[in-house]
């Protein structure tokens, strides 16, 4: 990520310590993770020790530090879509993506996570594409979802 | 100055306004088991240790000694059966994290807490802070700090920051209640800034 698009996020928050939360929100949709150089950047710009904004990127779910895939893929395990067969779907979709639970593809394509509820359980068993939700998923159909990705 | 009259474990003390039950308490020669108090530091309330019995209006309540400020006439009680049995439960539970620590075993002696009771989860942190608010609070360095939350939650090192300031300082080593600071500091500096000293070729 370059160093300008860091500095301009900053700046729409107008180099404000207080949006700290929300100008790493922007850089993780806009770049899908935070690199090491961008949370350096963030704490220099913001004057807030490093530490504490390593301390929040690792706190919440929202944030990763590793690289993710362009396309976020959640399948969601809550007791509705368990019961209708959740984990089945998980299993296909691991087959078709190659990879598990809270890992990213080689080709950073996609990066696959289970959630606990996305609160739609009458569409569930529930498949969720970048914030799109795909319910009454089959094992049979994710392939074909997931295809239409690129 | 003392414009707050309370009373701690029978005992008349005077405290000024803005004080915390503990120190009201240290300044009249009581004394309340601490782990992540320092008196430089801002409290913390993290360790939960000094917790005590208060009585105010009537009714009691346990709160934290550290954290919670002196009030006119509230009535406080550091050890009651209900208080032991707390800490005693805080310490057995710290103690499946760092069954060695002295500081640890020294408390788990005056409250015959049991390092046993709860299966061992060897993380040697208890997460008392004092290393992370000391660094930030009092040398202004901020060369660790937190990472991750819950059960995973530790104390990391800033590699870049560490490489220049922790080998002139180590102020925060004596604060550390279990020494794993210490062990986090030479796995950092091991993996990120090798000390000529530590370099095996160099010294040949």
């Amino acid at each position: 990520m370059e160093i300008e698009k860091i500095d301009q996020i900053i700046d729409n928050h107008h180099g404000d310590a207080s949006a700290l939360i929300q100008i790493l929100l922007d850089i993780q949709s806009e770049n899908n993770w935070l690199p090491k150089e961008a949370l350096r950047r963030v704490s220099e710009r913001l004057n807030v020790p490093s530490t504490r904004v390593q301390h929040i990127a690792t706190f919440y779910k929202a944030f990763s530090v590793v690289p993710k895939g362009r396309h976020q893929v959640h399948i969601c395990l809550g007791t509705a879509c368990h019961v209708r067969g959740a984990p089945r779907v998980l299993d296909s979709v691991q087959e078709a993506t190659g990879i598990k639970a809270g890992e990213t593809d080689l080709d950073f394509k996609f990066s696959l996570e289970t959630v606990n509820c996305l609160g739609c359980c009458a569409l569930g068993p529930v498949l969720e594409v970048d914030g799109k939700v795909h319910g009454k998923m089959t094992p049979g159909q994710t392939a074909d979802v997931l295809k239409t990705y690129q | 100055m003392s414009e707050i009259l309370l009373q701690i474990d029978g005992v008349n003390v005077g405290a000024s306004e803005g004080m915390t039950i503990l120190e009201a308490a240290q300044n009249a020669g009581i004394s309340i088991p601490t782990l992540c108090h320092h008196e430089k530091l801002e409290p913390f309330g993290g360790c939960r240790l000094c917790i005590v019995e208060v009585a105010s209006r009537g009714s009691t309540k346990l709160v934290v000694s550290c954290v919670y400020p002196v009030e006119e006439k509230l009535v406080v009680r550091t050890r009651s059966e209900k208080v032991d049995r707390i800490r005693k439960t805080i310490l057995e539970l710290l103690l499946a994290h760092a069954p060695d620590s002295p500081e640890l075993k020294r408390f788990a002696k005056d409250y015959n807490a049991d390092k046993d009771r709860y299966e061992k989860d060897a993380s040697f942190c208890i997460h008392c802070g004092l290393c992370v608010r000391y660094c930030a609070e009092v040398k202004k360095a901020d060369a660790i700090g937190f990472v991750d939350r819950g059960i995973r939650k530790e104390i990391s090192f800033i590699p870049e920051i560490a490489a220049t300031v922790c080998n002139d300082c180590k102020e925060c080593f004596p604060l550390c209640p279990t020494s794993y600071l210490q062990a986090a500091f030479v796995l950092t500096q091991a993996l990120a800034f090798p000390s000529a000293s530590s370099d095996p070729a160099a010294t040949q």
